[in-house]
C-alpha cells in the first residue's frame, strides 16, 4: 500500500489545486474572500503534489496507479518516474507562488469583473498541467492537454473588453488546436506500432523507419508548437504580452515546459533514434535561440520582450535534448548525461528565473500602468526591491554565473565540447558548432537585459507614470523573492539537484543509466566553489571602494552630458536606440519596419522616429497564407445557402453518394 | 607547499604585472609620435594617485553605479586565475572552466554597461549600447577558438589547453594555430577597446567606447575601472602569448624569461597596431568582428577529418 504514496500524494495535490477557484465562484463580486481561499486552498493543494513528489524523489517509488474506465484504451493509468517528477515540481511551485502574488496584482476588489474567472481557470489549468505530466498513456495525457489549452485560453483573453487581447486569444486558440491535431496523429501512430496508448518503449525492430520518422515529425510539430519553437511561435509573444503577469509567468514558466515534455517521453520510446533527430532539434534548437534573442531585442513592450526570451530559453533546452539525442544514437553516454541534464535543469531555471521576471514585470505594469519601455526609467529609486528582483532574475536568464542560468548552460557548454573528440568513443565534430551559437545567444541576452534593466530601471523617469510609481506590496514582493532565493540555491549549490537529474535520465534512457554520474561528469562543486569566491570577491570589491570613496571627499554633482547644461529626461538613450545597432545586424530577418519625417533642408519643423520589430513569420507568413486560405474558401458560399431544405438536401445527396459508392 | 607558493606568486603576479602593459603601449606610441612620451611606470602612479583622490557622484546614481567599477575588477581578477601563466599550471582549473572565464568577463561587461546607464547621460547610454553589441561578435570568436585548442589537446580547462601539450601542435596544426592566434588577437584589441575598435585617447565623446561608459567615474571608483581593464588586457595577452610562445614555454628555465618578454612583445605589437591604423568606423566595426569569428571557424573545419 505504501509503494504508490507518490503519485496518491500528486493526484490529491492536482485535484485540491484543480479546484481552488470553484469556491470563489459563488462568492459576492466586491470580496476578497473568495481571492484568500483559492490561495490558501492553492498553496495546500501545491504542498500536498510537492510533498507526492519528495517522496519519489526520496524513496524513488514511483508505482503507477491504473484504474478500468470505458475510456478508449479501458485502463486510466497515472505514474510518476524520473522525467514526470521534474516536470510536475515547477507547475506547483510556479503555481502557488502565481497564487499569492494575484493577492497583491490582481485584487478581487479591483477587478470585480474577471477576478473570479481568472482564479477558477487558473486552478483548472495548473491541475491539468499536473495530469499532463503524470499521464501514464496517451488518453489522459490528451484529456490533460486539451483542459490546459482551453482554461489558458480564458485566462489569456483575461480582459477580453481590449480588442488586441481577443486576438491574441484567437491567435493561441488556433495554434493550440493545430498542435492537438498533430498529438492525435502521434498517438495514433504510437498505438499502431506498440498496440497501446501507454507509454511503452518501442524496440529497434518493433517500429518501420518510416513510422518513427512520421511520430518523430508530428510530434515535433505539436510539441514545438506548444513549447514555442521558431518557426512555430506565432502565438507566443503577443498572448504572453497581454495576459496578467501571474499567468504569464506560469505560460512562460510551465506552459511552454508541457511541450518540451512531451518531446522528452516521445523520444525517450526510441532506444536508438536515427542520428538525423538530434542533429534537427540542435539545429532547431540554435535557431530559435539566436533568433528568439535577435526578436526580443527589437522589443520596446517589457513583456513582449520577456515572451521573445522564452523563445531563446526553449531554444537553448532543445539544444540540450538535441545533444542527448545524438549521444544516444551514438551510444556516448557522456553527452546524454550532459546534454540531458542541461535541458532538464534549464526547464527548471527558466521556469524559476522567467516567472520571476514576469513577476517583477507585472510589479512595474502594476505600479506605472505601461509595459512600454520608453515612457518609464528610474525604478530603482522608487522601487528598489522589485529592481533588485529583476537585476538577480536578469543575471540568472543571461547565464552569468553565480546564478541557476550558468549551471545549466555550463552543463551543455561541456557536452558540445565533449562531441569534438576529446574522450574515447566516436566524435561528432559539426555538434560542437553549437557552443559558438550558445556563446553568441549569451552574449545578445546580456545585451538586451542591459538594455531592459537600464531602459526600465535606471537612469531618470523618463514620464509622468514613472515618477509616481510605488513600490509593491509585500503579496507580491514575497513570491519574487522565493524565486530569487530559488536561483541563488541552484546556481550556489548545483550538487544539491544532480541526484534528481541523474533519475531524470535514468528514466529517458535506461540503457545507459548504469554508467552516469553527473558529478563525475562535469565539476559542480568547482563551480558552487567558485560561485561563492565571485560573491566574496565582489563584497570585497564594494566594500573596498565604499571606504576609498569615503576616505576621500565625495561629492555630488551633475552627470556629464557634453557640457550640455540644462539636459533633460528625455535626452536618455531609449531601448531603440540602444538596440539599433543590433537590430541593423539582424535586419535580413527582423525586417524592422521604421517610420521617420524627412530630413528638411534649411529650417527643418518637427521631426519624428518610429522604429517597431514586427513578428516576421505571423505578420509576413501565417496571417497571409490564412487570408489566403479564407478567399479560397470563400467561392465554397455558393453552397451555403441559408435555407434548412438545401441542407438536409445536400444530407440526402451525400446519403445517396456513400450508398452508391461500392 | 609548493602549490602553496606557486599560486600565490601567480596572483602576485597577475595583479602586479598588468599597468605595465599599459606603460609599453603608451610608450610605443609615443615611439612612433615622436616624443618622449610618460615613464613607463606612469599607470601605477596613476592608480595611486586616482585611489586618493576624493570623487563626484552623479546626482541621479544609485547603488548599481558603485557595482560597475568593483564587478569590472572583482571578475577580471577572478579570471586572471584560470590562465597558466608561465609553464606553471594555473592555480584554478577544472573541465569546463573555459566557460566560466568566458562569463565571468560576461559578468564584469554587464555591470559595466548597467553603470553606465544608471547615469542616464546619453552619451553612456551610447557607450554601453556599443560595448554590449560588439561583445556579441567578439565571444562567438572566442569560442571558436577554444574549440581548436580543445580538439587538438583534448582538454576541456584552460589550464589543460594552453599548457605544454600545444607546442607539439604547431608542427601538425600549424594552420590552425595560426588562424586562432589571429582571431584572439582581433579579439584581445576589441575587448580592450583598443584601436581600430575604439581609442582610448580620443577627445570626442560621440566616437567612443569604453572611455564613454566610464565617464561619471572619478577618484577611486575610476581607479578600480583602469586597474580592472590592466587586468583584463592581461588576462588577454596572457591567453595570446600561451598560444604564440607555446614552444618556448614548455622548457622549465626558459619558461618565465619568454613568458615576460612575450607579454611586453605584445604590448609593443599593440602599441604599434594603435599607431598605424587609424580607428574604424563604428559601422565597419561588426565586419572585422565576424572576419575574426570566420578566422577561428575555418581554423575548426581544417581539423575536420
Amino acid at each position: 500500500m505504501g509503494a504508490i504514496v507518490s503519485v496518491i500524494l500528486v493526484l490529491l495535490g492536482i485535484i485540491v489545486v484543480g479546484l481552488s477557484g470553484l469556491p470563489g465562484l459563488l462568492g459576492a463580486r466586491t470580496s476578497m474572500i473568495g481571492q484568500r481561499g483559492a490561495m490558501a486552498l492553492g498553496v495546500v493543494g501545491s504542498a500536498l503534489g510537492l510533498a507526492g513528489v519528495g517522496w519519489f524523489w526520496a524513496t524513488g517509488d514511483g508505482e503507477p496507479l491504473s484504474l478500468p474506465t470505458s475510456l478508449p484504451g479501458g485502463v486510466v493509468r497515472v505514474a510518476i518516474d524520473g522525467l514526470s517528477a521534474i516536470f510536475v515540481a515547477p507547475v506547483f511551485v510556479i503555481s502557488a507562488l502565481g497564487g499569492v502574488y494575484g493577492l497583491g496584482y490582481w485584487r478581487q476588489t479591483e477587478h470585480p469583473r474577471d477576478g473570479r474567472k481568472l482564479r477558477f481557470f487558473y486552478g483548472l489549468m495548473s491541475a491539468a498541467m499536473g495530469l499532463v505530466v503524470i499521464a501514464g498513456d496517451g488518453v489522459v495525457f490528451l484529456i490533460g492537454w486539451e483542459i490546459m489549452a482551453l482554461a489558458a485560453f480564458f485566462l489569456v483573453t483575461t480582459e477580453d473588453d481590449q480588442e488586441e487581447v481577443r486576438v491574441a486569444g484567437w491567435i493561441y486558440l488556433a495554434a493550440a488546436h493545430v498542435a492537438t491535431l498533430c498529438l492525435f496523429g502521434v498517438f495514433a501512430l504510437l498505438h499502431s506500432a506498440g498496440g497501446t496508448f501507454a507509454w511503452v518503449r518501442l524496440e529497434p525492430g518493433g517500429v518501420t523507419r518510416p513510422m518513427a520518422t512520421a511520430i518523430f515529425t508530428l510530434a515535433l510539430l505539436g510539441f514545438g508548437l506548444k513549447a514555442g519553437m521558431m518557426p512555430l511561435h506565432i502565438w507566443l509573444p503577443s498572448a504572453h504580452a497581454i495576459a496578467p503577469s501571474h499567468v504569464s509567468a506560469m505560460m512562460s514558466g510551465v506552459i511552454l515546459k508541457m511541450g518540451i515534455y512531451g518531446l522528452v517521453r516521445v523520444t525517450s520510446l526510441f532506444s536508438n533514434p536515427p542520428v538525423a533527430w538530434g542533429v534537427v532539434v540542435l539545429a532547431l534548437g540554435a535557431i530559435s535561440g539566436v533568433l528568439g534573442v535577435a526578436f526580443a531585442i527589437g522589443q520596446h513592450d517589457l513583456k513582449r520582450l520577456l515572451a521573445y526570451h522564452s523563445i531563446e530559453n526553449i531554444g537553448i533546452i532543445l539544444m540540450g535534448l538535441g545533444l542527448a539525442l545524438i549521444g544516444r544514437s551514438l551510444g556516448r553516454a557522456d553527452w546524454v548525461a550532459l546534454g540531458l541534464a542541461g535541458a532538464l535543469l534549464h526547464v527548471w531555471n527558466h521556469s524559476l528565473f522567467k516567472a520571476l521576471l514576469f513577476l517583477s514585470a507585472g510589479s512595474v505594469v502594476h505600479a506605472t500602468h505601461t509595459r512600454e519601455m520608453d515612457q518609464l526609467g528610474g525604478l530603482s529609486r522608487t522601487m528598489p526591491w522589485t529592481a533588485l528582483a529583476f537585476l538577480t532574475g536578469a543575471v540568472a536568464i543571461c547565464g552569468l554565473p553565480p546564478l541557476n542560468g550558468f549551471v545549466s548552460e555550463f552543463l551543455i557548454y561541456v557536452g558540445l565540447f565533449g562531441t569534438l573528440g576529446t574522450g574515447a568513443g566516436p566524435s561528432f565534430l559539426g555538434a560542437s558548432f553549437a557552443a559558438p551559437a550558445l556563446a553568441l545567444i549569451g552574449a545578445l541576452a546580456a545585451a538586451c537585459f542591459a538594455k531592459a534593466f537600464g531602459v526600465v530601471f535606471l537612469g531618470t523617469a523618463r514620464t509622468r507614470r514613472a515618477v509616481h510609481a510605488d513600490e509593491s506590496p509585500a503579496t507580491m514582493l514575497v513570491p519574487m523573492f522565493a524565486l530569487v532565493g530559488c536561483c541563488a540555491v541552484i546556481g550556489l549549490m548545483p550538487f544539491l539537484v544532480a541526484p534528481t537529474l541523474e533519475r531524470g535520465i535514468a528514466a529517458w534512457a535506461p540503457e545507459l543509466a548504469t554508467t552516469t554520474r553527473l558529478c563525475a561528469l562535469a565539476p559542480l562543486g568547482w563551480i558552487s566553489v567558485m560561485g561563492l569566491v565571485l560573491l566574496g570577491l565582489l563584497l570585497l570589491a564594494s566594500l573596498a571602494l565604499g571606504s576609498l570613496v569615503k576616505l576621500g571627499t565625495a561629492a555630488t554633482g551633475p552627470v556629464w552630458g557634453c557640457g550640455y547644461a540644462a539636459p533633460t529626461a528625455r535626452i536618455q538613450y531609449t531601448a531603440s536606440s540602444f538596440a539599433a545597432t543590433l537590430v541593423g545586424m539582424f535586419r535580413w530577418v527582423l525586417l524592422p519596419r521604421v517610420k521617420r519625417s524627412r530630413y528638411l533642408p534649411l529650417f527643418p519643423g518637427r521631426a519624428a522616429y518610429h522604429g517597431h520589430v514586427p513578428d516576421v513569420v505571423l505578420d509576413d507568413v501565417v496571417l497571409p497564407a490564412f487570408r489566403l486560405g479564407g478567399w479560397i474558401f470563400s467561392w465554397f458560399r455558393v453552397f451555403q445557402r441559408g435555407s434548412i431544405q438545401m441542407y438536409v438536401f445536400y444530407i440526402f445527396l451525400a446519403l445517396v453518394l456513400l450508398l452508391l459508392w461500392r | 607547499m609548493e602549490t602553496i607558493a606557486r599560486d600565490a606568486a601567480h596572483v602576485l603576479f597577475a595583479l602586479g604585472f598588468p599597468p605595465l602593459l599599459l606603460g609599453v603601449i603608451g610608450k610605443t606610441k609615443a615611439f612612433f609620435a615622436g616624443r618622449v612620451g610618460p615613464p613607463v611606470l606612469q599607470p601605477y602612479y596613476d592608480l595611486i594617485k586616482l585611489f586618493q583622490k576624493g570623487s563626484v557622484i552623479g546626482g541621479t546614481t544609485t547603488w548599481v553605479f558603485r557595482a560597475g567599477p568593483a564587478a569590472g575588477l572583482a571578475t577580471a581578477a577572478l579570471a586572471s586565475l584560470f590562465i597558466p601563466l608561465a609553464g606553471a599550471a594555473a592555480p584554478v582549473s577544472f573541465a569546463g572552466d573555459l566557460v566560466l572565464f568566458a562569463y565571468l568577463l560576461g559578468l564584469g561587461r554587464f555591470f559595466t554597461a548597467l553603470a553606465a546607464l544608471d547615469t542616464g547621460s546619453p552619451f553612456e547610454g551610447m557607450g554601453a549600447a556599443r560595448e554590449v553589441t560588439f561583445a556579441c561578435l567578439a565571444e562567438p570568436a572566442f569560442f571558436l577558438g577554444l574549440l581548436v585548442l580543445a580538439k587538438l589537446t583534448g582538454s576541456l580547462s584552460m589550464g589543460g589547453m594552453l599548457g605544454g601539450s600545444l607546442a607539439a601542435h604547431w608542427s601538425t596544426a600549424g594552420a590552425s594555430l595560426a588562424l586562432v592566434l589571429l582571431s584572439w588577437f582581433i579579439v584581445l584589441l576589441a575587448e580592450n577597446s583598443r584601436i581600430p575598435f575604439d581609442d582610448p585617447n580620443t577627445h570626442l565623446e560621440l566616437t567612443m567606447i569604453h572611455e564613454v561608459m566610464v565617464l561619471d567615474h572619478s577618484g577611486p571608483a575610476f581607479g578600480m575601472i583602469l586597474y580592472g581593464a590592466a587586468i583584463k588586457l592581461f588576462v588577454f595577452s596572457a591567453l595570446v602569448a600561451r598560444v604564440a610562445f607555446s614552444a618556448g614555454l614548455g622548457s622549465a628555465w626558459l619558461a618565465w624569461p619568454v613568458f615576460v618578454v612575450g607579454m611586453l612583445l605584445i604590448a609593443v605589437v599593440v602599441g604599434v597596431v594603435e599607431s598605424v591604423m587609424a580607428r574604424l568606423r563604428l559601422l565597419h566595426v561588426p565586419t572585422l568582428l565576424v572576419a575574426a569569428c570566420l578566422l577561428s571557424a575555418f581554423g575548426v573545419v581544417l581539423l575536420a577529418r
